[in-house]
């Protein structure tokens, strides 16, 4: 096995980095039960009332739907979307197809304010305003490589037989994809669709260039509440937060494992 | 009547023709094969009658009917693939009972037609299992219940036995027969392996860079060779330079290298015309060893040296050397093989032998 100081040192290296890294977003969960009017230490008791006054804060409650309505249209249409790039690529003979694969990776390759003035300079270019279907829009762009890598992977282990077997037996191409192609590629759309709810869900830099006045989103509702004061319903919201885009793909995950082991490997 | 013909077909990718002006016709019911190398055209010409290709020019029909146009899934085929392209998601019954969902079978019907294709493939007890727990010879055999359960008009098997062991496949290659010739159902199948087309087929079609080499029935193809990559490709041939010197109407007078003077029939060489240049053709097979001092018989003797031994349990492979030249000879073997030095007397008969035409005649278009 692996021993003497060296890795000892490496091994006390990458512990620090993990505390770092973790240490802050434990402490946001620990204070977000603190009984205090600080969100700050010592603890002065066990509390569910912050996580009561967010219930009761309209303003928060209003900016949780938007977030969880733009997220599941940005999932749906990012997918759908995905799933049609990834067949076409994969499938068809397209012309330029290197092109076209690297401009719908590209979002994730470009910086994310670059893009997200970029379009904002060319929304007022085409003389169309900020509006909830273009934040949409913007939300589709950063999601839609996460769910065409994803797709695009499975389809690739997909054998090209299994379907020319399906078509030899009479289904018809689309009969062909809804019984045979969708169903294997399952596990690939609920990942990609996963990606791009929580990447929307706590996405905040095109979302503070795009969105609409008056519209607020759960992280540029916290980042307006921090202007004022940093009170302990933020370590709440906090909470909420990191158990939604951290417990959903964890919850996908593990669903998806359960009905594979059903279905006998 | 012909189930399947292929008339004018040729297939082009780009600059590179695939297969070249093809023309053949399957009889209803008989098994053929299509015999050749890799990238000889033959996995070509089965996508264009399956509908996965689209052929460059000619016509394809199918029981009388030209299918060019239609679909894959409006062709009634039944399809098997080397590497079974089951539906790992569904079931063995489902898997079988997928192409019934597509023809309006009823639904007691459709579970009495799965029965019975299960019980064809002996796999009944596996119904409600998936295919990833099967082994590969039982994936195949499902994968051919769920390609005759629809039964289609033409039977397609590309490689179906190439992926399994070799003791399976010997097994599966003569279910796979039975059950063809149990339904009756015309059947083409692909292979590169000369003893799977020699065992199981009515014709064989050999294939050689996208065109027919030759056509006909096993014995015929294996015995009277129409040329020389036919010769080679079909088990070990000895191929040596002949003059002919006279035909007859009976056999034909050749004048062959290390070997002198002898007569074959004339059957054996069908596409010699006259006098001239010519190949003789020996399978290994038909070459005997014997000891240098063994008696003579009716059979042609000349002296040859062993040069190398390939020992291969109840046969042999020996490489001789016959004046110049290099030939080979498969013998069964009795007590010992014979050592490598050993001075041998090889003896063939003339009627086992074959002769084609000089090389750069090609004739057969």
């Amino acid at each position: 096995m692996m021993r003497g100081a060296g890795w000892q040192a490496i091994r006390l290296y990458a512990i620090c980095v993990y505390l770092f890294m973790f240490l802050p977003v434990a402490v946001v969960v620990l204070l977000s039960f603190n009984a205090s009017h600080f969100g700050a230490f010592p603890m002065t008791g066990f509390s569910f009332r912050w996580f009561a006054t967010l219930w009761q804060n309209e303003a928060v409650m209003r900016a949780f739907r938007t977030s969880l309505i733009l997220g599941g249209l940005t999932a749906l249409i990012s997918t759908t979307l995905g799933v049609l790039a990834a067949l076409a690529l994969v499938r068809y003979t397209v012309r330029a197809r290197n092109l076209v694969a690297t401009v719908l990776i590209a979002p994730l390759l470009v910086p994310e304010v670059v893009l997200a003035v970029a379009l904002l300079l060319f929304l007022n270019f085409a003389g169309i305003g900020k509006s909830m279907p273009m934040l949409l829009a913007g939300h589709v762009i950063f999601t839609l490589p996460f769910v065409f890598l994803v797709v695009q992977a499975r389809l690739v282990g997909i054998r090209r037989d299994i379907e020319e077997a399906a078509l030899s037996l009479g289904a018809s191409p689309v009969q062909t994809f809804f019984s045979v192609t969708l169903p294997l590629l399952m596990p690939a759309v609920a990942a990609g669709a996963l990606f791009a709810f929580t990447i929307s869900f706590d996405n905040i830099t095109g979302t503070l260039f795009w969105k609409p006045g008056g519209v607020e989103t759960v992280p540029t509702q916290i980042f307006a509440m921090l202007r004022h004061s940093i009170s302990p319903e933020i370590n709440a919201l906090g909470t909420v937060m990191i158990v939604m885009t951290v417990g959903l793909p964890l919850l996908g995950a593990a669903l998806a494992r359960k009905l594979a082991m059903k279905r006998g490997g | 009547m012909s189930d399947v013909a292929l008339k004018d077909v040729v297939k082009r990718f780009g600059s590179f023709t695939a297969v070249h002006r093809m023309s053949l016709e399957i009889p209803e019911g008989s098994f053929v094969t299509l015999l050749g190398p890799s990238g000889c055209g033959k996995t070509t010409t089965l996508r264009m009658i399956a509908g996965l290709l689209d052929p460059t020019e000619g016509d394809i029909s199918i029981k009388g009917r030209r299918i060019n146009d239609v679909p894959i899934h409006r062709r009634n085929l039944g399809l098997v693939f080397q590497n079974y392209a089951l539906f790992p998601h569904k079931t063995v019954a489902d898997n079988v009972g997928f192409g019934l969902k597509y023809r309006s079978v009823a639904r007691a019907e459709a579970e009495k037609r799965v029965r019975q294709a299960l019980e064809l493939v002996q796999l009944p007890h596996l119904a409600h299992r998936y295919p990833s727990e099967l082994s590969g010879g039982q994936q195949q055999r499902i994968a051919l219940a769920r390609a005759v359960v629809i039964e289609p008009d033409v039977l397609l098997l590309d490689e179906p036995l190439s992926a399994l062991d070799a003791n399976l496949r010997e097994n599966m290659r003569v279910e796979l027969k039975n059950i063809q010739k149990r339904i009756g159902v015309t059947s083409i199948f692909v292979t590169h392996d000369q003893s799977e087309a020699l065992a199981m087929s009515d014709r064989i079609i050999v294939m050689s860079e996208g065109r027919v080499e030759q056509m006909g029935p096993p014995e015929e193809v294996y015995n009277t060779p129409a040329t020389e990559f036919v010769a080679r490709f079909l088990g070990a041939a000895n191929i040596l330079p002949a003059e002919a010197l006279g035909v007859s109407r009976e056999e034909i007078g050749l004048d062959v290298a290390g070997f002198g003077r002898l007569s074959i029939p004339r059957a054996k060489a069908p596409r010699l015309a006259g006098a001239g240049k010519a190949r003789f053709v020996i399978r290994a097979e038909r070459l005997q060893l014997l000891p240098e001092d063994a008696p003579g018989d009716d059979r042609i003797a000349v002296p040859a040296v062993v040069e190398a031994v390939d020992y291969q349990g109840q046969a042999a492979r020996y490489f001789l050397r016959l004046d110049e030249r290099q030939l080979q000879a498969v013998n069964m073997i009795d007590e010992h093989p014979f050592a490598e030095g050993t001075t041998v007397s090889l003896r063939l008969r003339p009627r086992d032998c074959a002769a084609l035409p000089a090389e750069g005649g090609r004739d057969d278009g």
